[in-house]
């Protein structure tokens, strides 16, 4: 592997850390807050992955006038709006989660949560 | 009435029963009454179709198209004529000695064991006059289902291990065997209709794997009790005797057997499969059964047990005989299907009889009840007589095709299996009449004949055995039918 | 004029009626205002199912951008098929939803349930009509984290973290795919779906197509809940509210498997990475292991919405088994089972919720003596049952015939053994049910006698008496899957 292809492609390297780190500290963390900001670490990865590739060296945006002859691709952006909307009610949604999990449970680690689980209760 | 409407009729005749049985659960001699009228009803309607089958027409019904390019249809031959008349003709004796026996011995939920009993009865004919595979097969799995309930009718832990048994050798073997066989029949043949002379001829099949789908077929048509997947029909002598007697003596073993010969004389074709090194097996595989299954039944001191298995053994007879795959042991093979259904439900009935009059279930508590109980015994010997061979019980008829078509074909295995079964066979029902007769009975006995419904049925189907003997005619002639295609 | 809106009032009237429904508060008002968008989403499914059986294809331009620019809603024989079962499930289960729902979710909350269940319904709808694959992506998240809240609210504690769990895998699904999709955008530059599929063939660097697919497949598989990757799916249908387990077992996973279709045999048919990678192989050997462990799983179960979700875990099994085949007998056994399995199930937990109701769950101690109890809840589960097995003249049965077919064709016996072979397990844990209903005597956790209530039996029974129909009168679910997979063998 030459130099350029580690130097030049840093943004994709950075991308795959965030991937890979996101999902280890989902799975490797009990503590239900730490899952999903190891999820949105995840999520975030995957903005750089559509972002990055979309900007050209010594592109612009896009405007229709003399002068700006090369455009960065305006497509990904878009898309990863809406991704980042999805991500935060998504984050929203697990955080509401975790409240009410708080609530029942009384920890929001998640083996402290099998546990009481296992134990016998009355009813259900 | 057209052949057509007579068999929508046939099958929508017991359903409707069901359903008046049903309706009639407050009323106990209403409902006695539906089920003796839907009994008559369909045995007039079946009756109806005997004439223009020996004319030798094939009256066919096809009803919708299930999955694309195969249908519900129906289409009576000879061998599914003969099968109906058996069965729809014994419902009606044995509802008689339902009656009997269920008032006799206080017996719980009553109607749903009429309706069930109905149900079975309406798929019993679907299986008969099916006319294809698809069609067979949804009946056979209907009928499988709905006798789970008359099996298991007792509800205790005993009868819920007989019905996981019953249900699990006969479902395993029709959904692993039965299905693939039929499936692979649609993918080599483009088609699952039955037809004289086979549907295999045009497929292009290796001698070998004419083997293998035969063993596919044979296995996985458990109701015929082919050893080793037989033990369905000892766990399901849990079942109130009425019940074992029409289903596991006529109409679930009757399916099975019956459904052998079609597959053998209607899928594969007797000419076609016959002088195949690959199918030499099933004689052999048939004949331990017989001869293993005597054996056993030799051993059993239970009744009901023993006459278990000689149903077994009885069927293999049939098995064997058509797997000569010569015309005389196919007529045999038929024949053997009525013959046997005639006597062996005799001897059921008279168990039953003798359960609900002395409460006594073991060959050893037997001695002297036929002093006691003689038209109950005496119908025992009927059956006895042709489940051995002897005249004048339909049993000779059928032993002595089979026996011929075997020295025909200088099959001399077969001969010899055929010949110490006769044997073993008086083995073990000779000796129940004799202790019943010439025994003197224990101190103490206080009983008499059973309850005159079982009597006057026992009476029936021992009158019909002996009348197979000497008004033979009509099997004879449908069982020809089949032989000659 | 309507006619030519179809495809977009499809995805439109069930997300209106979601904010509708949350101004309406009023719980009676909400059930309502959800049955009425229900019904007419089922319309237009219906409508659009015979638009595509003329034309072929229904192609509907989003705002009239025309595509590949415009994001494009396009409609074919499996998509389609698809609709009419998401829609019709969504049809059936929303009459249903007014007493069983009210007895597991407060009364409070009502609403808010009515406006999520809408939401997910326009979320899968969406899926399967959209021909647009980042659009695609935004409508498994609308369903999917509408899907999480439903889930939530049931009554048992244990449905949060189900929720929770439920909500971490799947989004790490959702992820993967938008990963693949990203990665399909770099190598094609479009993200219109049948555009791509013209476009992959020319693309001759295999490497981030493959890596695309396999993003696609994993993703896909985790809301798919293939083996290993289901281990969300036991905890989300036993504690979530059972019309919500009705609903999710008959269209959630069955969307998914859609999505894995539309990529397996539309986008990447033609293109030669797919040759590259053993798939077809990994995923038999993988369908064949969730079809047994799962069945074996689910025969152990103490609970019975426990085991169907086992249950459900090894059916999804024989439809990745379908897909994997291949050929036309297999594909039309995939997509048929798609069908049959959903209306099998739906009808198995819409009775179950009904015994849920009567006896505040469904283990197996509540359910001794449900055949005198509840007689006519415990024979619909007898009929569904016999289906989930593959009784002959059940729907069950169709899907194991042409599973066998496709098997017999590519001469694999063991495939056709292994699919009659597993049907005995199910046999053993539907007997289960038939044993402890109709062979024991009622015990102390039993419900007392007397059935659901009507609007939850009449639902109950239309699907168990779909699941006999379509047993016997094939031409809706065999013609639709035929020809289904016929397009998707015969595309490009």
């Amino acid at each position: 592997m030459s130099a350029g292809a580690v130097g030049g492609h840093y943004a994709y390297w950075v991308t795959v850390f965030l991937m890979v780190a996101g999902l280890y500290i989902v799975i490797a963390r009990g503590n239900l807050v730490k899952k999903l900001i190891g999820l949105s670490i995840f999520q975030t990865s995957v903005y750089l992955l559509y972002i990055g590739p979309g900007k050209l060296i010594g592109g612009t945006a896009p405007i229709v006038a003399a002068g700006f002859g090369v455009y960065s691709n305006p497509l990904p952006h878009v898309l990863i709006l809406t991704a980042i909307v999805v991500g935060v009610a998504t984050l929203a949604l697990g955080l509401a989660l975790v409240v009410r999990i708080r609530e029942a449970y009384g920890t929001i680690e998640e083996d402290e949560i099998l546990d009481r689980d296992r134990e016998p209760r009355g009813g259900e | 009435m057209t052949p057509q409407v007579a068999i929508v009729l046939a099958l929508v005749i017991p359903a409707a029963g069901a359903i008046g049985i049903a309706a009639c659960h407050r009323a106990p001699n209403l409902r006695e009454s539906v089920t003796l009228a839907a009994a008559v009803g369909m045995f007039v309607v079946v009756l109806s179709l005997v004439g223009p089958v020996l004319e030798g027409s094939r009256p066919a019904l096809f009803l919708f198209e299930a999955l694309p390019g195969i249908g519900m249809a129906f289409r009576v031959e000879p061998l599914g004529m003969l099968f109906a008349l058996v069965a729809s003709a014994l419902w009606i004796v044995n509802s008689i000695y339902s009656i009997g026996y269920m008032r006799g011995n206080k017996e719980q939920h009553q109607t749903r064991f009429y309706v069930c009993f109905a149900l079975a009865l309406a798929c019993t004919l679907g299986i008969a006059f099916a006319g294809n595979l698809l069609t067979l097969f949804l009946f056979y799995e209907g009928l499988t289902l709905i006798t789970y309930p008359l099996v298991t009718h007792h509800g205790d832990d005993e009868a819920r291990r007989g019905g996981r048994t019953y249900l699990g050798v006969l479902l395993t073997t029709s959904i692993v065997f039965l299905l693939t066989a039929i499936v692979t029949t649609w993918a080599v043949a483009g088609t699952l209709d039955f037809a004289p002379g086979g549907i295999l001829g045009d497929a292009g099949l290796s001698n070998a794997a004419i083997g293998g789908l035969l063993a596919l077929y044979m296995f996985g048509i458990g109701k015929a009790a082919l050893m080793p997947f037989h033990r369905w029909l000892p766990a399901a002598m849990v079942a109130p005797t009425p019940v074992s007697a029409l289903l596991h003596a006529v109409a679930v073993v009757k399916a099975g057997v019956f459904a052998v010969v079609k597959v053998i004389v209607y899928v594969f074709g007797v000419e076609r499969i016959a002088g195949l090194a690959s199918v030499d097996w099933l004689p052999v595989v048939a004949g331990f059964t017989i001869v293993a299954a005597s054996v056993v039944a030799l051993r059993a001191d239970n009744l009901k047990r023993r006459l278990a298995y000689s149903t077994v053994s009885q069927l293999s007879y049939v098995v064997m005989a058509a797997a000569l795959l010569t015309p005389l042991t196919v007529v045999g093979a038929v024949l053997h299907i009525a013959a046997h259904a005639f006597g062996k439900i005799t001897l059921f009935f008279a168990a039953g009889a003798i359960y609900t009059a002395a409460h006594k279930t073991e060959v050893s508590q037997l001695d002297g009840i036929g002093h006691r109980m003689p038209w109950t015994l005496g119908a025992f010997a009927v059956g006895a007589l042709s489940m051995i061979g002897l005249p004048p019980a339909a049993g000779f008829v059928s032993k002595w095709y089979m026996l011929a078509g075997a020295m025909a074909i200088e099959h001399w295995p077969a001969v010899a299996v055929i010949v110490v079964s006769t044997l073993l066979n008086a083995g073990y029902f000779v000796p129940i009449v004799y202790r019943a007769f010439l025994r003197p009975p224990p101190e103490g006995e206080a009983h008499g004949e059973a309850p005159w419904p079982m009597v006057v049925a026992m009476v029936a189907t021992a009158a019909l055995t002996v009348a197979m003997f000497f008004y033979a005619d009509v099997p004879l002639a449908l069982a020809r039918g089949v032989a000659g295609g | 004029m309507i006619r030519a809106q179809l495809p977009a009032l499809l995805v439109v009237v069930p997300l209106v009626a979601a904010p509708v429904i949350v101004l309406a508060r009023r719980a009676a008002l909400a059930w309502a205002l959800a049955v009425a968008a229900s019904w007419a989403s089922f319309a237009i499914a219906v409508a659009l199912f015979l638009q595509v059986r003329e034309a072929g294809v229904v192609s509907y331009a989003m705002g009239s951008w025309p595509p590949p620019w415009g994001i494009e809603y396009r409609i074919d024989a499996l998509g389609a098929f698809v609709l009419v079962l998401v829609a019709g499930t969504g049809a059936v289960v929303a009459p249903y939803m007014k007493h069983s729902v009210a007895a597991e979710v407060p009364g409070e909350r009502l609403y808010l349930f009515y406006a999520l269940y809408m939401l997910c319904l326009s979320g899968l709808l969406g899926i399967a009509a959209t021909g647009d694959a980042f659009n695609l992506f935004v409508f498994l998240e609308i369903s999917s984290l509408s899907t999480y809240v439903l889930i939530a609210l049931g009554r048992d504690r244990r449905s949060l973290l189900a929720a929770f769990q439920y909500l971490i895998m799947g989004t790490i699904g959702a992820t993967f795919y938008v990963i693949g999709v990203g990665l399909l955008y770099l190598m094609t530059g479009t993200l219109n779906i049948a555009d791509m599929a013209a476009r992959l063939p020319a693309v001759t660097e295999t490497r981030p197509v493959l890596a695309a697919l396999a993003f696609v497949t994993v993703g896909i598989s985790l809301k798919l809940a293939l083996f290993p990757l289901h281990f969300w799916l036991p905890n989300a249908y036993t504690y979530a509210p059972s019309a919500v387990t009705a609903f999710l077992a008959a269209t959630a996973t069955k969307v998914s498997v859609y999505v894995l279709l539309r990529y397996f045999f539309t986008v990447f048919h033609a293109s030669p990475a797919i040759a590259y990678v053993p798939y077809q192989d990994a995923l038999l050997a993988l369908s064949a292991i969730a079809i047994v462990t799962a069945s074996l799983v689910a025969v152990y179960q103490p609970d019975m919405k426990r085991m169907l979700a086992y249950s459900s875990v090894a059916q999804i099994g024989y439809i990745t088994l379908g897909l994997a085949m291949a050929n036309q007998a297999g594909l039309t056994g995939s997509i048929v089972h798609l069908f049959n399995h959903g209306i099998t199930k739906g009808a198995l937990f819409l009775l179950l919720g009904g015994v849920a109701m009567r006896a505040g769950g469904a283990s197996f101690d509540r359910l001794a003596g449900l055949g005198r109890a509840m007689p006519l809840t415990s024979f619909g589960i007898v009929i569904a049952g016999l289906s989930l097995i593959g009784i002959p003249a059940t729907a069950g049965f169709v899907s194991k015939w042409y599973l066998v077919l496709g098997a017999i064709e590519r001469g694999q016996w063991w495939l056709a053994a292994l699919v009659v072979g597993s049907s005995l397990i199910a046999v053993a844990y539907v007997w289960r049910f038939v044993e402890a209903a109709y062979l024991q005597p009622p015990g102390p956790a039993s419900p007392r006698p007397g059935e659901a209530p009507l609007a939850l039996l009449v639902p109950a029974w239309l699907v168990v008496g779909a699941c006999v129909w379509f047993g016997l009168s094939t031409s809706f679910n065999v013609g639709g899957a035929a020809s289904a997979a016929q397009l998707l063998l015969g595309a490009k």
